[in-house]
């Protein structure tokens, strides 16, 4: 009884340790991309594989979610005879929520699971440590640019993502069901407002694009230092972003779209 | 090399992103629609304008001149006061005109149809002649021109939008008269 209790405060206290270490890790970060700006190579590179290594399967799912959605939005609408509002419904749904979310959740998948490894098996090859001994700071120089690397792609992947979105979607009901083609953009146009919706839609990816990226960051570079600690990190990314994206999703919607 | 391949896909990458952002507001939002040169304003009284809201179109002849820009109530009318920006090009609608509001399609967006008057000016005068027919004269005033709606004028004949639930309340009141009255002629 009395262990049960104490492995319970043991998790515990394990929990606000690592909270503890995040954010002071996410403070170190932070103060170190001032310095960050004088190496824009560093940033380059990081932007590379964390977002444009993503873009393939931001781009395809983009096509196929707004492929789906035209068809399924066409079967519900026609039985009002609203069909031309289509774009409405494909632009709306993905620009607000499907547009960020989605995004996010591949591109912690697809590059948050990447960064947790890479700066996991660092530690665990003790890189880290090797850089520390030579004086050079390991969070500003491999953790800050694969951070704001992440925060500067998730947005553009996010926005390529509707982008394409729309287009699947245009591709669908406009080429394939036969909806008005003038319509389906006039009825988006007066329907979609650049500040309530586009706006909060980029605000939104840039808190997950934040999010991930600290996650993936912080799992990499708290992982215990053996093959099957960086393996848990990397899975611990993507569940605890992909959970932190979807309840942050909620948060956000409630106070934009209330 | 590979950092000069590398550099030009994230170039490509950025650029892509800010052309999607680019294409989400112009083709998607509303932006393109923002006019940039200020119109005028032009108010109208509503007793009923359900369904309106700020930013609706405002058309005359089906082409969008302008847009609801505020909606309040007038506590003294009791009645909505509707605010709306007339873009600056349309500059010669008669003050007379009128104002309804509309549907678009059965369960579309609200939207305020202007209709032209016919233009009241003090260009003709009217007098009675000695057989007391009416005459129209020029008169000598030279710069008169056709008073038209500019800022801060009001557009004083209004429909309002009809509300379906008003409407079927009505059809279902009149068939109930109708009914009656049929009914008792045959006692």
């Amino acid at each position: 009884m009395i262990n049960q209790i104490q492995s319970l405060g043991h998790k515990g206290l394990d929990f606000f340790q690592r909270l503890g270490r995040a954010h002071i890790l996410i403070v170190d970060i932070l103060k170190g991309l001032p310095v960050l700006l004088l190496r824009p190579g560093l940033i380059v590179q990081q932007i590379f594989s964390v977002g444009v290594l993503s873009l393939i399967i931001i781009v395809v799912s983009g096509f196929f979610v707004g492929m789906v959605m035209g068809l399924q939005g066409y079967n519900t609408l026609v039985d009002f005879g609203a069909e031309e509002s289509l774009g409405v419904m494909v632009a709306l749904s993905l620009v607000r929520e499907l547009g960020p979310v989605v995004t996010a959740l591949l591109f912690a998948g697809r590059a948050g699971s990447a960064l947790t490894a890479e700066i996991g098996l660092m530690k665990a090859t003790e890189q880290l440590s090797a850089m520390e001994m030579m004086a050079v700071d390991p969070v500003q120089r491999v953790l800050a640019p694969r951070f704001l690397a992440g925060f500067i792609s998730m947005p553009l992947l996010a926005a390529m993502f509707s982008a394409v979105g729309v287009l699947g979607g245009f591709f669908v009901g406009v080429g394939l069901l036969g909806v008005d083609d003038g319509a389906y953009w006039s009825q988006m146009q007066s329907s979609v407002d650049i500040y309530d919706d586009i706006y909060n839609g980029v605000i939104k990816s840039l808190v997950f694009g934040f999010v991930v990226t600290w996650i993936a960051v912080f799992e990499g570079y708290d992982a215990i230092p053996t093959s099957e600690g960086v393996s848990r990190a990397t899975t611990r990314t993507v569940v605890h972003s992909s959970l932190a994206v979807l309840g942050l999703d909620f948060i956000l919607t409630a106070l934009m779209f209330n | 090399m590979t950092t000069r391949i590398a550099e030009i896909w994230v170039g490509l990458f950025v650029a892509g992103g800010i052309a999607a952002l680019f294409m989400l507001a112009m083709k998607v939002s509303n932006l393109s629609t923002y006019s940039s040169d200020s119109g005028y304003d032009v108010t109208a009284y509503f007793e009923d304008i359900s369904g309106l809201k700020v930013r609706s179109p405002v058309t005359m002849s089906g082409v969008r001149i302008g847009r609801v820009k505020a909606i309040s109530f007038d506590k003294q009318r009791l009645s909505a006061l509707v605010t709306m920006e007339i873009e600056g090009e349309y500059d010669t609608l008669p003050d007379d005109s009128s104002a309804s509001i509309y549907t678009a399609g059965l369960l579309g967006e609200k939207y305020i149809g202007l209709e032209p008057g016919a233009g009241s000016n003090d260009c003709e005068e009217f007098s009675l002649d000695d057989s007391g027919e009416i005459k129209i004269e020029e008169t000598k005033n030279t710069d008169c021109k056709p008073s038209t709606l500019h800022q801060g004028s009001e557009i004083k004949l209004t429909q309002d939008s009809l509300v379906l639930e008003k409407l079927i309340g009505q059809f279902i009141s009149k068939f109930l008269d109708d009914d009656k009255n049929k009914k008792e002629p045959a006692k």
